[in-house]
């Protein structure tokens, strides 16, 4: 540790200005915050500062994540080896999808970090802890099969597109993960939909067994097979087809818990996306004209990435509503949207993805009329003592 | 007692080393400093040279562009150094005590209740006792030709390791009464006085007459002046209300009262590196060395600083208490590197944010030193600010106009309510640690010359 510290003091001189390496101060400087808290001391304002920085933020949201990314490596190999008909022990299975997941991750990571610490460089910042977060979004909201150069593509495009051109972290309008799945969604929609690309393996075909079809459950559901869907108990826990990290809601309410209790994650918005989703659910039960219709709203919450995207996506503080009333109406038109999206409109078996983004688009309205409110009641206070 | 204003926003930060309740009654210090950057926006003249003689009262130097306005040396003896800084800034005028009794300078004592406003007004800005009163909006000293539609009183601090003012003005009931009956000449609205339902309050303030009490319960920062205003009687447009500390009530009570600038004061001495956290009665703007000698643990290297922890100065050994200021608070320095620290599990870390164990120890008290944790960053996180902002503002939609200096939206979302104090709790719990109070005095300046 400390000798750790004597040689990260002894090189330092290189990479600051003047040094030989100058051109690396960024990456150096990312390196050395990473390893250690930085001695840096308050000259004005307040002269302690709280201990939580956005280091510990993203980290938070990380952990809250493994739950769902181990799951979702041990449901590939599962989901695998149903299709082939194998009765794979719980490791045999981890570890099929876990080699699967794992590059997914790695490319997501390598591509978006190596464009986060040249655009730091450039800007001469400090480079921003937002893509840890999104860099391993992306890969639990993949079919497991995407080819890993489409993955970098999506990756490459989210962040520069996404993000960087509009200043970096803390700036983007819209959730930077789920522009990369947008993007391949509408880019290469073949690979992003249908039956096949849910599990690993199916798109070559290797030695399915006789009817087995990897359709996932908001497939089957659009296709008006109802009485196909796996049992609530499955989708529940996350025994079925789906994107790597999405499938299973309890290890995604884990990852609830601990974002409430932490305090990192808005409560109002997860809370009030599960209640948009369930008014839409319960006004689709009321006006069943089709079986899709009829499914029970509760079960809706549990299908595809709803719980995934209400718990993680839609409560990115950057794109979501940034005053606390707001977050109750962004939250609510989320659910209400994704439900929308989803039963009514057949191009499109998910409507979580869309539902967020377009909201993305809103939330800056949302918070304007909240905080316009503010200000009209400072109008009205400062007109009442005026008439006096 | 009416019924408590609830104030359910903000926070207690529980520091190590607050004052035992003892008080210590100090030998006159060496040497007294007035410090015009104790003042926001202040342009100062000099009155004195090196080498003159002054007595308590006599002025130190004025407001080039208000000149009425003087500010007085508050002990008697001779001008020994006038420190500048970068482009010849006043930094201190200092003021070597005479040794014995303080020679004041006599304005003669004076009932307050017959004179006239503008004779109160005169009477305190020759004294050089006008700094005292502050207005809001700015937080600036106030313009003697303004009409406050109300002057309020904090009776209670609640800031990390505040002095509890209740043990401070005790033995200054006249004082005090003196005090509030000259200022109440000054507004033809009312005199509100804050305090804290939680506590008996202290004779001075429960027996005060010509004041309109109010009782607030809550966290920090409860006892800002700027937050019972906002609850009581809000600022608009246009408006102005002043406000005064209790403890410099007493000194414009002594004015009229004995008829001499008496700056004597009680203040607390805290912090996790004294020794012996303790009260002191000494003359405001005496030197820190005068109060911290053989009183600090040696070891570590230690922050002084003038004011609480949120929002006080720093200051150096051989400096001086600010103007304002009722406490002494001695921290350590955080230039140190911590390996991993930002995923530590972080037991004897405070945050606001339930992401340390530290949470988990209830009534914990906390070393906390001036370390950053952390680097800057875009601001990224949301809904924080407002957990620690007991006012109906949004405090990260008024930084945000600030930063892009935005006039007409600062002036919507409430410039004019708020002032350092009242937002420095967001600059503690911003985890992209953003500099509010430095961005908020900025805009608070663009204001100014706006409106000017």
């Amino acid at each position: 540790m400390k000798a750790l510290r004597n040689y990260l003091d002894k090189i330092k001189p290189h990479f600051q200005k003047g040094g030989r390496f100058e051109m690396f101060h960024s990456t150096f400087d990312a390196f050395e915050t990473f390893l250690f808290v930085p001695n840096t001391v308050t000259t004005k304002g307040s002269h302690i500062r709280d201990s939580l920085d956005l280091k510990r933020t993203m980290s938070i949201v990380i952990i809250a994540l493994m739950p769902a990314m181990l799951f979702g490596m041990w449901n590939v190999g599962y989901q695998h080896a149903l299709s082939i008909g194998a009765s794979w022990s719980f490791f045999e299975t981890f570890w099929y999808g876990f080699l699967k997941v794992l590059p997914l991750i790695v490319v997501s990571y390598g591509v978006g970090l190596s464009i986060e610490f040249a655009f730091a460089q450039s800007r001469g910042h400090e480079v921003n802890e937002g893509f840890l977060v999104s860099g391993l979004l992306i890969p639990l909201i993949m079919p497991v099969d995407v080819p890993l150069w489409m993955l970098a593509i999506a990756v490459a495009f989210a962040v520069i597109i996404g993000k960087e051109v509009f200043g970096g972290t803390g700036y983007n309008v819209f959730n930077p993960a789920l522009l990369a799945r947008a993007f391949l969604f509408f880019a290469y929609p073949s690979h992003m939909s249908g039956d096949k690309v849910w599990i690993a393996g199916l798109t070559h075909g290797q030695g399915v067994v006789d009817g087995f079809s990897g359709a996932t459950p908001l497939a089957k559901a659009a296709a008006y097979q109802i009485d196909q869907l796996p049992s609530v108990y499955d989708m529940f826990m996350g025994f079925i087809p789906g994107s790597v990290g999405e499938t299973s809601t309890l290890a995604i309410l884990i990852g609830a818990v601990i974002l409430i209790v932490t305090g990192i994650g808005s409560w109002k918005i997860m809370v009030s996306v599960f209640g948009g989703g369930f008014a839409a659910g319960l006004l689709f039960n009321a006006f069943a004209v089709n079986p899709y219709m009829e499914i029970p709203a509760w079960q809706h919450l549990i299908m595809g990435g709803f719980a995934f995207g209400a718990v993680f996506m839609a409560t990115d503080p950057v794109s979501a509503s940034q005053t606390e009333k707001g977050k109750w109406i962004y939250g609510f038109l989320v659910g209400f949207l994704a439900l929308l999206v989803r039963v009514l409109n057949p191009a499109y078996p998910e409507g979580m993805m869309l539902a967020i983004l377009l909201m993305n688009a809103f939330a800056p309205l949302i918070d304007y009329y909240v905080v316009e409110a503010n200000i009209r009641r400072r109008m009205k206070r400062a007109k009442k003592v005026a008439n006096v | 007692m009416s019924k408590p204003i609830k104030i359910k926003r903000g926070l207690n930060i529980p520091l190590k080393g607050s004052a035992e309740k003892v008080l210590v009654r100090l030998d006159k210090a060496e040497t007294y400093g007035v410090k015009p950057t104790d003042f926001p926006g202040l342009v100062p003249k000099l009155n004195v040279a090196v080498g003159d003689k002054v007595r308590a009262g006599s002025p130190l130097f004025h407001d080039k562009y208000r000149p009425n306005i003087v500010f007085s040396s508050p002990v008697s003896g001779e001008v020994v150094d006038v420190r500048r800084g970068e482009r010849r800034v006043i930094l201190e005028v200092v003021v070597k005590a005479d040794r014995g009794e303080v020679a004041y300078e006599d304005f003669g004592p004076a009932s307050p209740e017959t004179l006239t406003r503008d004779e109160v007004i005169a009477r305190l800005l020759k004294a050089g006792a006008w700094p005292y009163i502050r207005q809001r909006p700015f937080g600036i000293i106030a313009n003697p030709a303004d009409s406050p539609k109300s002057i309020f009183i904090s009776g209670f601090d609640t800031s990390p390791l505040a002095p509890d003012l209740d043990f401070a003005v005790q033995g200054e009931e006249e004082s005090f009464q003196a005090g509030v009956d000259a200022i109440r000449k000054l507004t033809t609205g009312k005199v509100h006085l804050g305090l804290n339902s939680d506590f008996p309050p202290a004779k001075a303030f429960a027996n005060a007459k010509g004041v309109e009490f109010h009782y607030f319960t809550g966290p920090h920062p409860t006892g800002n002046v700027g937050v019972q205003i906002h609850h009581i009687d809000p600022i608009n447009k246009g408006e102005v209300v002043w406000v005064v500390n209790p403890l410099d009530v007493i000194i414009i009570g002594r004015l009229f009262l004995k008829g001499i600038y008496d700056a004597t004061k009680v203040i607390a001495l805290a912090g996790s590196e004294v020794v012996k956290p303790r009260y002191y009665k000494l003359i405001s703007g005496a030197s820190i060395e005068s109060i911290i000698k053989d009183n600090i643990s040696t070891q570590a290297q230690v922050r002084i600083i003038s004011g609480n922890v949120l929002t006080g100065t720093r200051v150096d050994k051989l400096g001086y208490l600010s103007f304002y200021d009722n406490m002494v608070t001695v921290i350590p320095e955080g230039n140190k590197y911590e390996f991993f620290g930002w995923i530590a599990p972080g037991v004897n870390k405070h945050s606001a944010s339930r992401t340390f164990l530290s949470k988990l120890i209830p009534g914990k008290r906390f070393t906390l030193d001036t370390n950053m944790h952390g680097g800057h960053r875009a601001m990224v996180v949301t809904g924080q600010y407002e957990k620690v902002m007991p006012m109906d503002i949004y405090p990260m939609h008024l930084v945000k106009a600030i930063l892009a200096n935005d006039i007409d939206r600062m002036e919507q979302l409430g410039i004019y309510e708020v002032v350092e104090e009242d937002m420095a709790l967001c600059e503690y719990v911003c985890p992209s640690k953003t500099e509010v109070q430095a961005i908020l005095r900025k805009g608070i300046e663009t204001m100014i010359k706006e409106l000017s």
